[in-house]
């Protein structure tokens, strides 16, 4: 069956703080939506991320490996968390990706995998 | 029989290309599972078509040949293919509804039969709102339309590279996303019908009013978006908003003959020859118009093609009922609020209460949203002619022809802006 990659994306850098208001009202969702998938069999794995500041990217150049601290993309938007998705099709994806959105109140990328 | 006096087929191969590519296409996807075999074998069954035809006639049902020819050319060359490569693969596993037998089957001869609704699964395929309106238009026009690439390109002015590439994009996104090959449930009808219709309807004005090129009108794309709509109506006779949009296409197709002059030169509503309009496409349009307003469940189209039925009502311009007209903008703005339908609302208020009051809604128009729109111009241009101001409405025709990519539309507001002599 198609398997797709949900990403949540964050236009800033934000705070990982289950305390605040707005984790409070979120974080139910989310919760709530995690156990929507497990019961329709869809949710293959996801998790929330760490904020972008915490990243390292690695690169093999002539001069061996590099590191740098930060994320890869230089952009103010960044992934805050992703689910990997199992669903017959398109229209059922982006149903999920639907529920993914209003659950995280932030916009939902849907790509698929590549086959086999 | 071969007829030996006239090569006639060419032209029959022509017209029923036309007619049956979409038809064909809609068919051989849901068979093959795949659009891009389904287009190559489309493709090669005309061809088969094209050589045989001349010598054997027409067969009765050029389509079911066409379909059935295809269908096996495509099995063959999927057998010959020993390789069993990841298309093959693909084009099993992917679109086939739960109902769809396995495309080895021997059910498959069954399935072949041209089925109408296949043509309305195409339809929201290509316009799926996974796609950007962009691609949606390409992609209709090419698979439903039978067009050929470089045909859409020359209509959108684009070059040939950036539609072809704006077509393989798109059958490639709709292809690894696995999008389901099927016509959406009601409840799911309210997010997928208005891309359909809007994808028609952008075809139709491309072809109404050609963004460049000579002729103000481009017939091909018109007459396609109206086959399209009637398409949509026929498979869809319960959706009031199909009906309206092929009543405002019909309707709006009434006027092409009064719309230029012998000349070549635009004509305005106001000063068309209305006995020059299409009355059978007139009748047809109103009879959809009073089916809609029977049903009582108004939208955007309906209300769209009602205004058009109210023009095509008046003998003269001056018999227009714009109070009527008025009305209909008002429900027409509170269903889609958009500065476009103010500034057409803002036009029938001025021709029922003067150019004052017109400009006066002109007005609440928020600035900037239609900077760059120019009918926007135009249209202030006309009134400030009319309300007296003709210093201020040759700056605003000035700022229209520079908006302007169309010479027919060109030629017409540098002679209406010359016409401010008489006002001034």
């Amino acid at each position: 069956m198609p398997q797709y990659l949900l990403s949540v994306w964050h236009d800033e850098e934000y705070v990982v703080d289950f305390t605040s208001e707005e984790m409070q009202r979120i974080g139910p969702k989310v919760g709530a939506l995690n156990e929507e998938m497990a019961a329709a069999g869809v949710e293959v794995f996801g998790g929330g991320l760490q904020p972008a500041s915490t990243a390292t990217v690695v690169r093999v150049g002539d001069a061996g490996t590099a590191m740098t601290d930060g994320p890869y993309a230089e952009s103010k938007e960044q992934m805050g968390g992703f689910w990997v998705i199992e669903c017959p099709d398109l229209d059922a994806a982006l149903a999920w990706a639907d529920k993914a959105a209003q659950a995280t109140e932030g916009p939902v990328e849907l790509r698929p995998f590549q086959d086999g | 029989m071969a007829d030996p006096t006239g090569p006639r087929v060419p032209e029959g191969l022509e017209e029923v290309f036309r007619r049956e590519a979409g038809r064909c296409t809609a068919t051989l996807v849901r068979v093959l599972g795949d659009i891009d075999l389904a287009e190559d074998a489309v493709a090669e069954a005309f061809t088969v078509a094209a050589r045989r035809w001349p010598e054997t006639g027409i067969p009765p049902n050029p389509g079911g040949w066409i379909t059935t020819t295809a269908r096996n050319r495509a099995i063959d060359r999927i057998r010959r293919e020993s390789s069993r490569d990841r298309r093959q693969q693909a084009a099993h596993a992917m679109m086939t509804t739960p109902d769809d037998p396995d495309p080895d089957g021997a059910a498959l001869d069954d399935l072949v039969e041209v089925i109408a609704d296949d043509q309305l699964r195409l339809m929201f395929l290509c316009c799926h709102p996974a796609l950007s309106t962009e691609a949606q238009v390409a992609l209709t026009l090419r698979l439903l339309g039978g067009l050929e690439t470089p045909e859409i390109a020359r209509a959108f002015l684009v070059p040939e590279v950036t539609m072809a590439q704006r077509i393989v994009r798109a059958k490639r996104k709709l292809r690894v996303n696995h999008a389901p090959y099927r016509i959406p449930d009601h409840a799911e009808l309210p997010d997928r019908l208005p891309s359909v219709l809007r994808t028609i309807y952008l075809v139709f004005t491309e072809g109404h009013t050609a963004t460049s090129g000579d002729d103000l009108t481009r017939t091909d794309l018109s007459g396609e978006a109206i086959r399209l709509a009637r398409v949509l109506v026929e498979l869809m006779p319960d959706e009031p908003e199909a009906v309206g949009l092929l009543a405002l296409l019909l309707l709006t197709e009434a006027r092409r003959p009064a719309r230029t002059a012998a000349d070549g030169t635009m004509v305005r509503l106001a000063d068309q020859d209305r006995s020059r309009w299409t009355r059978r496409l007139i009748e047809e349009g109103h009879a959809l118009v009073r089916a809609c307003v029977r049903r009582n469940q108004p939208g955007p189209y309906q209300v769209q093609a009602a205004i058009a039925a109210v023009h095509a009502d008046a003998p003269t311009a001056t018999d227009t009922d714009w109070g009527r007209i008025v009305a209909l903008y008002d429900i027409l703005i509170a269903l889609q609020p958009t500065a476009v339908v103010a500034l057409n609302r803002a036009v029938a208020i001025a021709e029922l209460r003067g150019p004052a009051e017109g400009l006066a809604a002109l007005g609440g128009i928020a600035d900037g949203l239609l900077e760059d729109y120019q009918p926007f111009h135009a249209t202030l241009a006309d009134l400030l002619a009319r309300a007296g101001r003709p210093a201020e409405a040759a700056s605003a025709y000035d700022r229209a022809l520079e908006l302007t990519t169309n010479p027919v539309e060109a030629t017409f507001l540098r002679s209406r802006q010359a016409a401010l002599g008489g006002v001034a």
